[in-house]
């Protein structure tokens, strides 16, 4: 098992993301920059969170037509699992890997505080190990997070099964309150159509040790590992 | 255009005095070229030289066994053990972020992030301490979003975790907002980069952005005091670019990675030609540059102008013979402007050439560190007695506590700050083990057990009645605070915001608060490794109060015996340290409840808070306590309400405490330094007070931590019964309520 995270100018939570697959689960994990076309045999892929390019024209709009990204999209045409967390996210929207696009914020500002997550399935390589109805603190840092796509995209992720994570209060329910955001229908992250990208605004990759406060992200790398573990 | 002719009235206009201008004919022997006047002037304007600071400066202690680089460097260095050490610095950004809030306020986090990284060190974590103008000032909103949002915008962008800091609100600030922004760095001990241009016929480095026209002559406006025109100054206020910042450091600490680098600079205030002079300064060279050669983003840009450019995101590298390609590669990965602008020389001489012609032929000596030094004048404000009389007879004795408590959680001064530390990404790098709203940020060093502690402290209001006794309180509350997460103090950085110098009483208060934090940080053992001054924070002949803002970084050995300042437990027993006289002068209650702002701050033996200092740090080392927290602004009784506050479960406690004669409002809200309120289990609580009082702290039981409401019963009345939700509303909508004021 081997893992990839991709390095754009201004990525800034790479580290946090090679340190999340290697330090704590171990993974032989490569760094790959953005020129590159070579993801080193990795069976998955992490898009981090940062700023590419600075956030100018879109955000993720100039990462998504960087070289890496063709590889990215064969590694995803092949069946590869790749996470994109908060600036990757919005990379995997701009890159067409994944639908719909990330706001502004309806605060209009940045927010960086803990939210609740609802995991909403169990039928994906990223969520199987937390369960469907399971209860993530995790926390989020952007500026631009608040989902949003079409009616017909919005039926679709429905009726696919393929909203991976809602914001909720923390008893589990959906509540405006909670959606701190403004995300459409409280989403916080979503599912391709084949299920093997993941797309979230939360940051697990921080909330992957009980020294800072939360071990609720580690259920999301060790489902990946399971998967891959699984069907290689 | 031609340059203008030098004349002493250009001279004058440029900032400089008659006598400095008869110096300048000195060194030279002649009448300086245009660029060569634009050099003096910044270079001996107030922020680059100090001059009128410096003899005081000298008083601070500066050295210790663990300091690596004490000031006059980029930052301060200081060694953690384990071949780790840290590097930090704060620095002001007073009148740019008042001119123009938004970039004054990034440009101000991003000059204090270069001046880190410049010395080798990786940025782990940045603070800030924000002093605004009164919550009904018409501007205050403005500003305070505004200030927010670019302090926010860029140390989110570069990526650095802005981990905590103050916010104050004072009319003294009404005019004269003071934005002071601190970083920390981690690096190797044996791997610190210096700004040191040595090595005749090294070659000299432009990287980064290209020069613009934006803050030319920003550190000279930086040394004046405001009036109507300097509105109309916001062409000097620079404008960042976070992400060129993030490319930039990312490019710089790669090539550090090589040995090409033997010294290197941020082109911070007075841009080019302070990196320059002052790295020739420092190695006793000379340096001889060809602004042809130098990226610039506008034509027509005249040498005067690319001397005095303030343009963000610009350092400037002295590199070994040789390494050429090394550079050029390692840039141009980051897709930065690297380009060769000069060479070291052995002739002590900056000589700079323009289309061939040589504009500035000077020694670097005098005008680096030969610049001009003023012992000013100083007298006590005139009303300095009055300010420190207090009758407390006239003053009515609290009837009302409950209300008290809840206006002084409420009030803007002890207010949550979420709505500030939300817009502040607080957790990249995943190494934020407590992030704000804790009594110190604990920022642990991975690889390691390790984690440093870090806080910003003072109160503007001790120092305006007694600027010495202030800044000492700066100093202990802020050893305090890092003592309270289980740290021990090491070494202090600083930002002094005064008025003008030339006004003799504020130069007073400015000596007195130097000798003040002097006596506080050798009686801590906790030396001054680097710092900033900002003078002329008047507008109007209106000055602030005297506002030394510490900074204290402090180390836990083990990460997993830090502690917080929350309730953990109920049935836990609260236990305060300390001793409580009642002292009520200069205290937020006076302030708030009865608009009284005089008195004497409260007196500090320097023996006693020492003690406690290592007191606490055991306490936490050996898991005695579960919590402590820092007993000051607003008193007991808020300190207490906060352990609750900031208790995820939102437990309460009940307090059964013993007036023994002491006012109300004085054993309540009484601002006695030197104490602590600590939380244990009940089997720890015999062992906890044996010890205090074997370190000679008093420690007494006030209470049991349990139930939903903060109750307080004072020699057996129940004086106090409040939900804890009241209080939470009002501490938290407190800060909306600013903000949101039009």
């Amino acid at each position: 098992m081997k893992a990839a995270v991709v390095e754009f100018p201004g990525s800034n939570c790479d580290h946090d993301a090679y340190e999340w697959s290697s330090r704590l689960f171990g993974l032989d994990t490569a760094r790959v920059w953005y020129t590159s076309r070579d993801l080193a045999g990795a069976d998955l892929v992490i898009i981090p969170g940062g700023f590419s390019y600075g956030d100018y024209l879109r955000c993720g709009a100039m990462a998504a037509r960087s070289p890496v990204m063709e590889s990215v999209v064969e590694h995803a045409r092949r069946g590869g699992l790749v996470i994109g967390i908060c600036n990757g996210f919005q990379i995997l929207c701009e890159a067409g890997l994944l639908p719909g696009a990330l706001l502004r914020n309806r605060t209009l500002t940045f927010l960086c505080r803990e939210v609740c997550l609802r995991c909403e399935t169990a039928d994906s390589p990223f969520t199987r190990a937390v369960g469907k109805g399971g209860l993530l603190r995790l926390p989020i840092a952007h500026g631009d997070g608040n989902y949003f796509c079409d009616p017909e995209t919005l039926d679709a992720l429905r009726a696919e099964d393929r909203v991976a994570f809602r914001y909720v209060n923390p008893r589990g329910q959906t509540d405006e309150a909670w959606n701190v955001n403004g995300s459409l229908d409280a989403i916080a992250g979503i599912l391709s159509e084949d299920r093997r990208i993941l797309g979230m605004m939360p940051h697990p990759e921080r909330a992957s040790e009980a020294l800072l406060g939360s071990r609720d992200g580690a259920g999301v790398f060790e489902s990946m590992m399971a998967t891959m573990g699984g069907t290689g | 255009m031609p340059d203008p002719q030098v004349t002493l009235p250009l001279a004058l206009a440029h900032g400089l005095s008659e006598e400095e201008w008869r110096r300048v004919l000195d060194i030279l022997g002649r009448v300086p070229t245009y660029p060569e006047l634009g050099i003096f002037s910044v270079m001996w304007s107030e922020h680059c030289s100090y001059k009128s600071s410096r003899v005081h400066l000298k008083k601070f202690p500066t050295s210790g066994p663990r300091v690596l680089q004490g000031p006059g460097e980029n930052a301060g260095v200081v060694d953690i053990g384990d071949g780790w050490a840290v590097c930090f610095k704060m620095e002001s950004h007073n009148h740019p972020s008042y001119i123009e809030p938004y970039q004054g306020a990034a440009t101000g986090v991003g000059g204090i992030l270069r001046d880190v990284f410049t010395m080798g060190a990786r940025p782990i974590a940045s603070l800030n301490a924000l002093h605004f103008g009164r919550p009904g000032h018409p501007r205050t909103p403005h500003l305070v979003k505004g200030v927010v949002a670019g302090v926010g915008d860029y140390g989110n962008c570069v990526g650095v975790p802005t981990v905590g800091g103050q916010v104050v609100f004072h009319e003294c600030y009404d005019g004269n907002i003071l934005v002071n922004a601190f970083t920390l760095g981690l690096l190797r001990a044996d791997k610190i980069f210096r700004g040191c241009a040595s090595g005749a016929g090294n070659p000299v480095w432009y990287v980064g952005s290209k020069t613009g026209r934006d803050g030319i002559h920003g550190a000279t406006m930086a040394s004046a005091e405001f009036s109507e025109e300097t509105e109309q100054k916001r062409p000097t206020v620079q404008v960042g670019d976070p992400f060129t910042e993030k490319l930039l450091l990312e490019a710089c600490l790669e090539l550090m990675e090589t040995d090409a680098i033997v010294g290197i600079q941020d082109m911070g205030a007075a841009g080019l030609t302070s990196s320059s002079f002052e790295m020739a300064g420092r190695a006793g060279s000379g340096i001889r540059m060809n602004l042809d050669e130098v990226p610039v983003r506008e034509t027509g840009m005249t040498p005067y102008e690319i001397l005095l450019s303030e343009s963000q995101e610009r350092m400037l590298l002295v590199a070994r013979r040789g390494c050429e390609e090394a550079v050029r590669g390692v840039f141009a990965k980051w897709g930065l402007d690297a380009v060769r602008v000069g060479e070291v020389t052995d002739t002590g001489r900056a000589e700079i050439f323009w289309r061939g012609e040589k504009v500035v032929d000077m020694p670097v000596g005098p005008v680096s560190d030969q610049a001009p030094l003023y012992d000013r004048p100083q007298a006590p404000p005139a009303d300095l007695a009055a300010r420190r009389e207090l009758d407390l007879s006239a003053v009515p004795d609290c009837r009302d506590p409950e209300g008290a408590l809840l206006a002084l959680v409420g009030s803007p001064a002890l207010c949550s700050r979420r709505w500030v530390y939300t817009q502040y990404d607080q957790t990249v790098r995943t190494n934020t083990v407590r992030g704000p709203g804790g009594d110190a940020a604990v920022i642990r060093v991975k690889g390691t057990q390790k984690a440093v502690a870090l806080t910003l402290d003072v109160n503007p209001r001790y120092c305006h009645l007694d600027p010495f006794e202030g800044a000492r309180l700066a100093v202990a509350e802020a050893a305090r605070n890092v003592a309270c997460v289980g740290a021990e103090p090491l070494a202090v950085t600083d930002c002094l915001n005064f008025g003008n110098p030339e006004r003799p009483h504020v130069m007073w208060e400015f000596a007195r608060c130097v000798e003040g934090m002097a006596q506080a940080c050798r009686e801590l053992s906790t030396p001054v490794v680097s710092g900033n001054v900002s003078f002329y924070n008047e507008t109007h002949g209106e000055g602030i109060f005297p506002t030394p803002s510490v900074g204290m970084v402090g180390l836990i050995e083990d990460v997993s015996r830090c502690v917080g300042n929350a309730f953990c437990e109920e049935g836990d027993a609260v236990v305060l340290l300390g001793r409580t006289r009642g002292h009520l002068g200069g205290s937020e209650y006076l302030s708030l409840l009865h608009g009284i702002e005089r008195g004497t701050p409260p007196p500090l033996d320097a023996g006693r808070e020492r003690a406690l200092l290592a007191l606490l740090r055991e306490l936490a080392c050996e898991g005695k306590v579960k919590s402590l927290h820092d007993c000051s602004d607003g008193g007991l009784l808020v300190a207490v309400a906060e352990c609750g506050l900031h208790s995820r479960a939102a437990l309460g406690a009940t307090l059964s405490l013993q007036a023994r004669g002491m006012r109300l409002d004085g054993l309540l809200f009484g601002e006695d330094a030197s104490r602590v309120v600590a939380t244990c289990a009940p089997a720890m609580l015999q062992p906890l007070l044996d010890r205090a009082r074997a370190c000679a702290i008093e420690a007494t039981l006030i209470g049991t931590v349990g139930g939903e409401a903060l109750v307080v019963n004072v020699d057996g009345q129940r004086l106090v019964d409040r939900p804890l939700r009241d209080l939470r509303a009002a501490w938290e909508e407190g800060f909306e309520s600013v903000v949101k004021r039009r």
